[in-house]
């Protein structure tokens, strides 16, 4: 079905966040980068709810400390010291993050504040060993240009990323602080997007605009993207964490149909007379009916002295199988929040039963139990009873929801573009002013040296590189969108070499290494000017390429020259090839006999075959015909 | 604006300010270069210049607007106090000893108002369980406010008067007293406490944090949470420091008030017990003791009260090229007592001598202890040191410095006697000397 989506109303803002690659963190001097070995120090530690002046605490935080949540944290001394851990106060903000930001807040037309304030955004998930993220407006009322239309910027900030989740091991959360106090730019946009596509298109092209900066991080885990999305009569939603840009139309598109379905299905809730008040919080232990069960689950817990406790949700039958998504259904949505508030491993719901090694006659005897009706849903969990509770009130709490309509939260992404209940949307944003880090200000002089020098916008940018160098649209798009636009500029002025084939280069070739598990980042840009500059100077052949990239990707801080020598790709002296070619034309005598200057082919081929790499193949072609004509 | 003072803005900005008739807490729009802001006007801090505003914006973030010519302000709103009601106090449960709470300064519990950023202290008993609900569970709470100081504004008459509100306390018949204390200078009091109470039937526990209360990560409740457990039930009747045994929340070390010292500027396991084991571990609501050497709660007991200290005593740290005169100085200023922080096993350069000397002549207590912490000294090894004793210098075996200088101020409290001083600054008094030293981890582990 297509959705008419101006028609629904839709509304999405997005908040687009990227790592920059600075030297430093933002609040201290360790390295911004993850490491992969075992943890040198690990701590654990406790995050408890600050109250607020109103008395305010919030539920969901609240609720995780009492739950006696533990945070382990594993660290190296490589990338984190004393700030990350918060055993020190954290330095004073880094100017070069700062100046980043400022670059792309002006190309994006914002104004930078006069006086930057770090603020406290309280966080206790443990995602930050302070139990707030460290965030700062940089500059606000942008505006970019999408496909002609203008897309307001609210604001660009400047904040530190967030510890690492590891896993959780019961009630202990394991995070990973290198990944702490790594600097992000956060570019927020108006809730102006109106399809999923265009949700899609903006992302892009504030992509395109912070990696012209040429001061952002690159790959997996450097970008994330959160949305919020309304839509008439449904709920402001928050989704959080979407990695790939490819995902973003998609996530838009199942958060639509979600909404849509759960409005369907709280008015259908609403006409057959289901009342909020129906949902009674009453909890029947029904541990004897399933005392000789098959199913696996059950059994175990029962096994572990666990009980099993059931809920009656009036009238809900046939409504928690409803599909809102692809396989993901209203029961699914119930299971998530029974996890989340009763750390339960799921639930069992009468819509999808018998199954599971569950009985038709087990499925009877609940009802009768729990005194549900024919048009009664029920649903069950196996825990321990404090968990179970948790569980069935969060699933009562869901249904009440339902009845009411789609209820406002915030949503972590999956990786197939559904999405996930991650907690309820924070009250009033939490913030307060981080009193360790005076404010900075920004003065005029400072602004006009970075106003001075600001790259070029990336339209601009591909219509220059089409123009001076003489590219096709493809291929300039495909070397602005890679890391490597400025670098293709400075090879080509320094090495003369043909400026398609270092685009060719530095987008296809590349491409296709990564593709074969070659390492090409660890290939540095000194290395590859080089190269070319080699090739300018006719020594090395660009055929060559490809191998003198993977040999240096294998062996790290070796030289060019040494590659060659190894490889043995250094160029061949034409009086060299000269004598080559005569030995080839001699060995291949009743050949050239038989077809004359038609054999120029054939012997292209063996002689490029032996040394490919190691010659110009025009030189070649000439020097053979000149030697074919001779005869 | 009638916060002046409160608010932080001078100048020109205060200039706006008032003329815009708008105070802390309203909403303001600011007009400047077609830009136009809004939100809550925010105090500003105290390093701020004279230039700029801060306004809280919609969306939870502070800037700051430099006021120009042609910066226009306006008050929109008025701001709205927030009014805090805290929860009813949990029922006591009668069956709980009672554990007085004094607090001293530092905020141990605090709460935000996230609506100008303002950190609150939480200081009441109601706050202090709506903050910290596990101390129901643990003990009757009383609490009071007794000073509300930096801990580096604390002077040897705040002990006097720390020590008498104690003593007030203990005759009560509290179960325990927790004193809340900046953490800067709380080994300083902690030593004073040993020496003004004694003979002691209960515990009296010092607690601090390294991050501030204001932060879900502070370490203010989980030591609150220990010491208020070792006021309560601790088998001991000493004057203790409850600190972070490590950086992780697991475990509250209590150390001895004449042993213990602040080792580091910013960490949770900043506080360490020097030359001597810790008293005790908390760790998931139990204590466990560290030494069988300490003096056992009971509450037969009879406190004896000794609040008065003497502020002519000074502590001087050696270094080299360190000008002698210093000393005349303090000499002439009428000084009782100098505590010397030597070199290694405890010296002092020759060129310190005569000055010296000369401070012994007049009748100036001089001892000796050592700037390397750990370790104790021993002025019979070279020759500078037996010299050094026989200039009138007194070694303090492994005391610490800090524990030293206010021990000899304490005494000076009590006597006037040059001699008898002399002899209490020798005597074993609260636990402020070891007889031996076993070999425990120093610094690094």
């Amino acid at each position: 079905m297509e959705i008419d989506y101006e028609k629904i109303g839709l509304k999405v803002g997005l908040e687009i966040h990227q790592q920059l690659n600075t030297s430093a963190k933002l609040f201290c001097k360790c390295k911004p980068e993850l490491f992969k070995e075992e943890p040198e120090i690990t701590f654990l530690r406790r995050l408890r709810p600050t109250q607020s002046e109103l008395g305010q605490i919030d539920p969901a935080a609240y609720f995780e400390f009492k739950k006696g949540v533990k945070i382990l944290y594993e660290a190296d001394r490589r990338t984190s010291c004393l700030v990350e851990m918060d055993e020190e106060p954290p330095h004073p903000l880094n100017m070069e993050a700062v100046e980043i930001v400022l670059t792309a807040a002006l190309m994006m037309k914002a104004k930078p504040v006069d006086e930057i304030h770090v603020m406290r955004k309280t966080v206790i998930d443990g995602s930050n060993t302070t139990g707030f993220q460290r965030t700062c407006v940089i500059a606000l009322n942008g505006e970019i240009q999408v496909r002609g239309k203008n897309v307001p910027i609210q604001h660009v900030s400047l904040e530190e990323d967030a510890a690492r989740k590891m896993g959780q091991e019961g009630n202990t959360i394991r995070y990973r602080i290198d990944r702490l106090g790594i600097p992000l730019i956060e570019v927020a946009t108006a809730p102006v997007i109106h399809s999923p596509k265009e949700a899609e298109e903006v992302a892009l092209a504030i992509g395109r605009i912070l990696r012209a900066t040429g001061k952002v991080k690159r790959g997996l885990g450097t970008i994330r993207q959160d949305l919020n999305i309304s839509i008439k009569n449904g709920a402001l939603i928050e989704i959080k964490g979407v990695q790939e840009l490819e995902l973003l139309s998609l996530v838009v598109e199942y958060e639509v149909q979600r909404q849509l379905n759960l409005i369907k299905i709280s008015r259908e809730l609403r006409k057959i007379g289901v009342k909020e008040e129906d949902v009674k919080e009453e909890f029947f232990d029904v541990t004897e009916i399933f005392k000789e069960t098959e199913c696996k689950v059950i059994r175990k817990a029962i096994n572990r002295k666990q009980r099993v406790l059931a809920l009656k949700l009036p009238k809900f039958k046939g409504f928690l199988k409803r599909e809102l998504v692809p396989n993901f259904r209203l029961g699914t949505e119930m299971a998530d929040h029974a996890r989340f508030w009763g750390r339960v491993g799921g639930i069992f719901h009468t819509d999808e039963l018998p199954a599971y090694g569950i009985t038709a006659e087990e499925v009877e005897k609940l009802r009768k139990t729990v005194k549900a009706e024919k048009e009664d849903a029920v649903v069950f969990v196996a825990d321990n009873p404090e968990n179970a509770k948790d569980a069935l009130k969060a699933v009562a709490e869901r249904a009440r929801q339902a009845i009411k309509g789609v209820p406002e939260e915030t949503r972590a992404a999956n990786p197939d573009g559904t999405t996930r209940y991650m907690r309820p949307r924070p009250g009033a944003a939490r913030m307060y002013p981080e009193t360790d880090i005076p404010p900075t200000q920004i003065t005029d002089e400072h602004l006009k040296k970075i106003s001075s020098r600001l790259p070029e916008l990336p339209e601009q940018k591909f219509e220059r590189l089409m123009r001076e160098y003489g590219l096709n649209e493809k291929l300039t798009r495909q070397l602005l969108d890679s890391e490597y636009a400025e670098l293709f500029e400075v090879i080509v002025n320094e090495s003369k070499v043909s400026p398609t084939v270092v685009a060719v280069f530095l987008t296809e070739t590349l491409k296709a290494l990564k593709r074969e598990g070659i390492q090409v980042g660890k290939v540095s840009e000194e290395q590859m000017r080089e190269i070319f500059r080699c090739i300018g100077r006719g020594e090395l052949a660009k055929e060559a390429l490809p191998d003198l990239v993977s040999w240096l990707s294998k062996h790290e801080n070796r030289s060019v020259q040494e590659a060659v020598e190894k490889l043995g790709l250094k160029m061949i002296s034409e009086a060299e090839l000269a004598r080559f070619i005569e030995k080839v034309i001699e060995e291949n005598k009743i050949l050239v006999q038989e077809k004359g200057q038609k054999a120029l082919g054939v012997l292209m081929g063996i002689v490029m075959k032996k040394l490919r790499g190691r010659v110009n193949a025009v030189l070649v072609g000439k020097l053979l015909k000149d030697k074919l004509e001779k005869l | 604006m009638s916060e002046k003072e409160e608010s932080g803005y001078k100048g020109e900005a205060l200039k706006a300010i008032i003329k815009a008739e708008a105070e802390i807490g309203d909403i303001i729009r600011v007009t400047k270069n077609g830009q136009v802001y809004e939100g809550i006007l925010i105090p500003r801090s105290e390093y701020g210049d004279e230039k700029h505003i801060v306004i809280k914006l919609k969306n939870g973030y502070n800037i700051g607007i430099r006021v120009t010519p042609d910066t226009k302000i306006e008050k929109i709103g008025k701001g709205v106090k927030p009014a805090f009601t805290p929860p009813p106090p949990p029922v006591q449960n009668p069956e709980l000893p009672k554990v007085a709470v004094i607090s001293t300064g530092g905020t141990i519990a605090s709460r935000v108002d996230y609506r100008t950023g303002a950190v609150r202290p939480a200081l009441t008993a109601s706050d202090l369980y709506s903050v910290v609900p596990e101390l129901s569970d643990i003990a009757r709470i009383d609490t009071q406010i007794l000073l509300s100081l930096f801990s580096e504004n604390i002077e040897p008459k705040h002990w006097t008067e720390i020590a008498k509100n104690v003593a007030e306390k203990i005759e009560e018949g509290t179960e325990g007293v927790v004193v809340a204390h900046g953490t800067d200078t709380m080994g300083y009091t902690a030593a004073a406490l040993s020496f003004a109470l004694q003979n002691l039937p209960v515990p009296v526990i010092l607690v601090g944090s390294q991050r501030s209360a204001d932060r879900p990560s502070s370490d203010a409740a989980t030591n609150l949470i220990g010491a208020v457990t070792a006021a309560a039930k601790a088998p001991f009747a000493e004057v203790a420091v409850a600190m972070h045994e490590t950086t992780s929340d697991t475990a509250i070390l209590l150390h001895r008030g004449t042993k213990v010292r602040k080792c580091h500027t910013s960490r949770r396991d900043a506080f360490k017990s020097i030359n001597a084991p810790s008293l005790a571990r908390i760790k998931d609501g139990k204590i466990t003791m560290l030494t069988e050497n300490y003096r056992k709660r009971d509450p037969t007991k009879k406190l004896v009260l000794k609040p008065e200290f003497s502020d002519k005593v000074a502590l001087l740290k050696f270094h080299p090229g360190m000008n002698p005169s210093i000393i005349d100085w303090f000499v002439e200023k009428g000084y009782k007592g100098i505590i010397l922080e030597g070199t290694g096993l405890g010296h002092v350069g020759r060129y310190c001598f005569e000055s010296l000397r000369n401070a012994v002549k007049h009748n100036v207590i001089v001892a000796m202890t050592s700037q390397c912490i750990w370790g104790r000294v021993n002025m019979n090894v070279y020759d500078q040191g037996r010299d050094l004793q026989a200039l009138g210098v007194i070694p303090l075996e492994d005391m610490l410095p800090e524990t030293a200088v206010v021990k000899l101020m304490w005494i000076f409290g009590q006597t006037e006697n040059v001699e008898e001083a002399k002899k209490l600054l020798k005597t074993n008094i609260t636990g402020e000397f070891s007889p031996r030293t076993t070999f425990d981890k120093i610094g690094n582990k």
